[in-house]
């Protein structure tokens, strides 16, 4: 017998979170980071108590959309996230030192799911996932684990980008997990309208990085405003 | 007190545990300590009689400590080898002390320096038996 009681307190620990969103993308470079972290800084401005888990191992950078330094979790029957910008925020650069985190598969998942189980997000109206590209560990740890997420999906107008994020939809409708809608980024021409979601192409983004207040001012985070309130979120 | 994170873990699954094989009472569980998280023993004991209040089913339950030493095999050239001897720092420990993988960032296989190396034997908290009367 070998029992792994570590996913026995995930539902637990999640039980207090009333709505998860979780940012997803099969195509890498398509702004699923800076989506999530702008969606992440909107809500908690908006007063919403606002999570932020960066679940890409491989490539986190959230902590650098975010101007994260000399941040650690607190120790407390758990890790209780630090609190950034209003967002509690959880990376796993926080243990890694910046470091590559070069992991197969089954580790990714062990370590999602010692995450899960030790990290203590409390009350929160919304924790935003910041999901790995395509359909892998993370992706299904999260469906099993999360079942109330919520998937927002970011694609491109690039025919490459619609056509995957056409079969990731097909199959998130096959799991039964709900979808929120899906943001076109880098978007050409009019900005959202209708049930159409567009985050049109910020040139003066790439500077804002690392600045959540001069994020907040960007017309990227204007368009994810607008369209926050089409998506009805 | 990470510790009491994983505490609450084993309780919660070794009573929902008894709870499907129908056992009367639990009596013993055995909880695996891998070397490679280094859990710190007295503040998980002291959890876990913390915790047993709130779990009733768990009351008059001997949890047993076993220590499993932490064992790896190269994935790029088949090395057996063992924790002991591996360097990290005192903060690099820790890391590995909250997750485990980070082993990944921060040990390399003795013989070829890879990262891609396999945790075969020691690598967290898990539960190798329960026992109850039925």
């Amino acid at each position: 017998m070998k029992i792994d009681p570590r996913p026995s307190v995930i539902e637990e620990r999640l039980r207090h979170v009333k709505r998860i969103i979780a940012v997803t993308g099969w195509k890498g470079g398509i702004g699923k980071s800076v989506t999530a972290c702008s969606l992440a800084l909107l809500l908690a401005k908006k007063g919403y108590r606002t999570g932020l888990f960066d679940l890409d191992f491989a490539g986190a950078s959230d902590h650098l959309i975010l101007g994260a330094k000399g941040l650690f979790p607190k120790e407390e029957k758990g890790l209780e996230p630090p609190l950034l910008e209003g967002v509690k925020f959880m990376s796993v650069v926080f243990f890694s030192e910046n470091k590559a985190v070069p992991l197969r598969g089954a580790n990714v998942s062990d370590a999602i799911i010692e995450l899960l189980a030790i990290t203590q997000w409390g009350e929160l109206d919304f924790l935003v996932l910041d999901m790995p590209p395509g359909i892998n560990d993370a992706a299904l740890d999260v469906m099993r684990f999360a079942r109330k997420a919520e998937v927002l999906a970011v694609t491109t107008s690039s025919v490459i980008a619609r056509d995957v994020l056409g079969r990731s939809l097909a199959l998130y409708r096959s799991l039964k997990t709900p979808v929120l809608g899906v943001v076109e980024n880098m978007a050409r021409g009019a900005a959202s309208r209708g049930d159409s979601a567009r985050l049109r192409f910020d040139p003066g983004l790439e500077a804002a990085l690392g600045s959540p207040a001069a994020l907040l001012r960007t017309g990227f985070c204007r368009d994810l405003s607008a369209a926050v309130k089409t998506l009805k979120l | 007190m990470h510790e009491w994170a994983l505490a609450e873990s084993v309780i919660k699954s070794a009573v929902e545990y008894a709870a499907a094989e129908k056992f009367r009472k639990l009596k013993e569980a055995g909880v695996v300590f891998g070397e490679l998280q280094a859990i710190d023993k007295e503040i998980f004991v002291f959890a876990l009689e913390e915790l047993r209040k709130q779990f009733p089913a768990a009351r008059g339950c001997k949890f047993r400590i076993i220590k499993e030493p932490a064992a790896f095999r190269c994935k790029a050239c088949s090395h057996v080898f063992l924790l002991k001897g591996l360097k990290k720092t005192r903060d690099e420990a820790e890391f590995i002390h909250f997750v485990p993988e980070m082993a990944h960032t921060f040990l390399k296989c003795p013989k070829c320096k890879s990262p891609d190396f396999e945790l075969t034997a020691g690598r967290g908290v898990s539960i190798s038996y329960l026992k109850g009367d039925k």
